[in-house]
């Protein structure tokens, strides 16, 4: 009899060939360990190649999830079990795996052509695997796929394809799960090829009962649920996550969504998910380049709509022109940048937090907007509540950062009521203001063409401050200048006030992040805090302006530390904005940050 | 409502004499004769002298970037269909700059007017060619003479799916106001070009379609339905990809085309007469090639509903 063994938090990682099916048995586990309630953090990583050269490093598709029945903030940083389904993917992986930890290959993927293409040479690593350091597991998960849907009339390529169900197998086996939702799936899925479908079941089935019959592992392992606060739940990526806020937000303001982007990894989810909401009236357009697709959400503006534009990174360099255009005929846009690694091209499948400057400083002239900043998948929603809360009541295109790691990731969410949705909308105080006039906070009213008797224009030229024609007055453009600098500024009141994540001002030093490092941090500091450290965690999700509390919060630290995935972006705005002589931890690997030194 | 209503009240700064007056007026004037309530119009530009026009329209408008204006105004019109919206742009906004934007216009087929200015010069930046620039001109950007071969936007409209291309010329009113009623009538993108002096950068341009001496030869004005008549008792004959000048006289003017708006293999000849390997006959103006072709547009929205939302939002 195999042993159940509890267990509080597991890190699994699945890695293979970029064919091999890795990231939708990555999203099959992530469900089944969603339905069993634990808390749990998603983090795909493959190349951005769609079929990058089978067997090498390069190729590599690898899929982790960190769960338990404690909080979980992170995807995890080294792992408890590691599937690796041929020798790239051991070469690659072997190294983040705990001492201790479960190993189970795909011994059908050391062939002397795979070890030669993962670059081991002749000498096969299995040989030498430290068997005293891991529990390993050498296991011909091809053959016996192979054998276990031999019965079925699909060509062999297709049989071999089953393999990824066979390991998703072993591993619901081994954690204790239940393989209905899995099957309903591929139901769902291959319906209409029933030799497919029959397959890719017998595998899945095949894996599992391997895991039962042949009793080669010591032990089985539970996560209990974990203790989350009571609400109706789901798992959600931040693409997701972004896309639900965007038709919220829709909803909240009463305005057709109009969503205007151009393809690019890895913010292109958000316009598969919103093209599925045709019917309930969401438009969505994929335009022929970046700038239409800015130029569009800014037409859709001027026709009443919530306009929003999304792209990543190279594609916030060309709309960089049509921004600086909202932020002059100061009209309410919504502009999403899902960051990856640049510059360029850079690594597109990658993660880094390393537009913030350009978010607040990529324009020319004196060109100043609110930053939002999503900090995990679930939080991508409030976020953009907020990005579009700020862009229609200060009338100002807002940018609302996500990145690479939470907009692929995935995590529990819990599903807001919607009558609880909070967002303001102040347009109505400005119904009796000229057009170009402004309220204390120095807004201008938003007037949607079409509407009789108020016929106006508008455009990129510098307005005079009272009539709004054409000006070329020295005074004027510096006031003018001042003015939208002051509303932007006005911001800072207008939302929630600076709060402290872990510990208080009694702290002696202060972690301070923004975006996506949140769980790290989180973890990190919550250890730290463990030990005895002296050490509070303060997470930015309002770049600009800074929430009006931040100066009077940071100045109670002895030390600030900012951790961050680029060179340094958030420590400048601080020395600069409050000279605080904060201190950089800087890593820029195209990876999320972790606890490890590395 | 007459065009003094669309008068706004800014001081109009083109160069005094600039061809774009002329078609102001004939803008104000056809708006005025369109069923169209004021406020549902919308003028959109990109950059450029003529880009300025909607600031002289007491209209909705918007001055917007450089070769932007197609792309701006297709989300300005999906999102609210009820709007007449008109594109201003020129050959350096439209053909080069907003190229793009321009082919993916015509294609889409988005329900716009789009009234193209071609001076054949950048006016604004003070005198450098421009897409539209005969092979060799000399300007401040090309002092020995440009090498870059002009493109024709017709014959571009067309080859990227336009549903309706014209062409016009600023010194003929009466032809400039009849050419923005059929714009205003289509469904669909309609382009018009509209051939504008610039004679503070490129005077002179289009004497050739204008100079009493010379027009009559080098221009000729189609009409749907009427045979293809110029000149002194010319005409023209497309046959088998082959075009030919008809002597009337000699010939009789049976054996002149007529002219049919639908016949899309005609009008790619007809684009390009008067330049190129067709110099030896007269321009083409008037209304050259339009048809029916499905609009690109959003079906009628309506607000998401509080049972809409929590249904997506509860979706597993």
């Amino acid at each position: 009899m195999v042993e159940s063994i509890i267990k509080k938090e597991v890190v699994v990682k699945i890695a293979g060939d970029s064919g091999d099916g890795i990231q939708l048995i990555g999203g099959q586990f992530t469900g089944s360990t969603y339905e069993v309630g634990n808390d749990l953090a998603t983090f795909p990583d493959f190349p951005a190649e769609i079929r990058a050269p089978q067997g090498t490093q390069a190729g590599v598709s690898g899929f982790q999830i960190h769960f338990g029945s404690v909080e979980i903030e992170t995807a995890g940083d080294d792992c408890d079990v590691l599937v690796a389904l041929n020798a790239a993917a051991l070469k690659i992986n072997l190294k983040s795996l705990k001492p201790g930890g479960i190993l189970i290959v795909d011994t059908n993927g050391f062939d002397s052509k795979n070890l030669k293409l993962a670059g081991y040479g002749t000498e096969n690593p299995l040989d030498s695997i430290d068997r005293a350091n891991y529990q390993f597991y050498g296991i011909a998960i091809s053959d016996q796929t192979k054998r276990s849907v031999e019965q079925c009339a699909i060509d062999p390529k297709e049989k071999d394809r089953c393999k990824n169900m066979y390991i998703l197998g072993v591993l619901y086996w081994l954690y204790e799960r239940n393989m209905d939702s899995t099957i309903a799936f591929l139901n769902a899925k291959f319906g209409k090829q029933a030799g497919i479908l029959e397959a890719n079941v017998l595998a899945l089935k095949a894996g599992y009962y391997f895991g039962e019959t042949t009793e080669i592992f010591k032990a089985r392992y539970e996560v209990k649920e974990a203790h989350l606060a009571k609400g109706d739940y789901r798992n959600i990526t931040g693409n997701q996550a972004i896309s639900l806020g965007l038709i919220a937000a829709s909803h909240q303001l009463q305005k057709p969504l109009f969503f205007a982007t151009y393809p690019i990894t890895p913010a292109s989810d958000i316009l598969h998910e919103l093209a599925k909401y045709k019917e309930i009236g969401v438009e969505t357009v994929q335009a022929e380049d970046e700038i239409a697709a800015a130029t569009m959400a800014i037409g859709a503006v001027f026709g009443g709509n919530l306009g929003v534009t999304c792209t990543s990174g190279p594609g916030m360099d060309l709309k960089a022109e049509s921004i600086s255009l909202a932020v002059s005929m100061e009209i309410p846009l919504v502009v999403i940048d899902v960051q990856r690694a640049g510059p360029s091209t850079g690594m597109p499948t990658k993660t880094e937090q390393a537009d913030l400057m350009m978010a607040m400083y990529g324009r020319h002239g004196e060109c100043p907007l609110p930053i939002i900043a999503a900090k995990s998948p679930s939080n991508c929603f409030e976020a953009t509540l907020k990005a579009c809360e700020i862009a229609f009541n200060f009338n100002t295109p807002v940018i609302l950062l996500s990145d690479g790691y939470i907009a692929n990731g995935s995590e529990p969410w819990l599903i807001p009521n919607v009558d609880e949705i909070d967002m303001r909308d102040t347009e109505s105080k400005r119904a009796n203001l000229k057009t170009f006039e402004r309220d204390e906070n120095m807004v201008r009213p938003y007037i949607p063409f079409g509407i009789a008797g108020k016929e106006y224009r508008i455009g990129g030229l510098e307005k005079d401050f009272v009539t709004g024609g054409i000006s070329y007055d020295a005074q004027n453009h510096e006031k003018m200048i001042l003015t939208r600098e002051a509303k932007v500024n006005a911001v800072a009141n207008f939302c929630n006030p600076l709060s402290i994540e872990l510990g208080s001002e009694n702290d002696e030093i202060a972690v301070i992040g923004w975006g996506s490092t949140y769980g790290s941090i989180r973890a990190a500091v919550k250890k730290l805090r463990e030990e005895g450290h002296s050490v509070a965690h303060i997470h930015f999700t309002q770049l600009h302006p800074f929430p009006a509390n931040t100066e009077k919060i940071l100045k109670s630290f002895k030390k600030i530390i900012v951790p961050e995935m680029n060179r340094g972006q958030l420590v400048k705005l601080i020395r600069e904005q409050f000279l605080i002589d904060a201190i950089s931890y800087s890593k820029v690997q195209g990876y999320p940050s972790n606890n490890r030194k590395s | 409502m007459t065009a003094k209503d669309f008068v706004s009240d800014q001081e109009i700064r083109w160069c005094p004499g600039c061809g774009d007056f002329a078609v102001l007026k004939q803008v104000q004037n056809v708006l005025a004769k369109l069923n169209i309530p004021k406020h549902q119009y919308a003028f959109v530009s990109g950059i450029g002298c003529s880009s300025r026009f909607p600031y002289y329209l007491d209209t909705y408008g918007i001055h917007s970037i450089h070769g932007r204006a197609t792309s701006l105004a297709t989300g300005l019109k999906l999102s609210n269909p009820a709007l007449s919206v008109w594109v201003i742009t020129g050959d350096g906004d439209g053909l080069s700059i907003g190229g793009n934007h321009f082919i993916h216009l015509m294609r889409r087929n988005v329900d716009l007017k789009v009234l193209l200015f071609n001076n054949q010069v950048y006016g604004l930046t003070k005198g450098q060619y421009s897409p539209t620039s005969p092979l060799h001109t000399i300007s401040k950007s090309s002092p020995l003479g440009s090498i870059d071969n002009p493109m024709n936007p017709l014959l571009v409209a067309l080859a990227s799916g336009a549903s309706f291309i014209a062409r016009t010329i600023d010194r003929e009113a009466k032809h400039l106001q009849q050419m923005l009623l059929d714009v205003a009538d289509h469904k669909g993108t309609a382009l018009l070009e509209i051939y504008q002096n610039c004679h503070i950068f490129n005077d002179g341009a289009f004497d050739l379609y204008t100079d009493k001496q010379t027009k009559q030869e080098s221009t000729i004005y189609l009409e749907d339905g009427k045979p293809m008549i110029f000149g002194l008792n010319k005409g023209i004959d497309i046959d088998n990809q082959v075009v030919r000048i008809i002597d009337i006289e000699k010939e009789g003017a049976d054996k002149c085309l007529i002219h049919d708006i639908k016949n899309k293999e005609i009008a790619n000849i007809l684009v390009r007469l008067g330049e190129g390997e067709f110099s030896d006959f007269p321009k083409v103006f008037g209304l050259i090639y339009a048809e029916k072709r499905e609009v690109y547009s959003f079906p009628e929205k309506t607000n998401i509903t509080k049972s809409e939302l929590k249904n997506i939002l509860t979706k597993k």
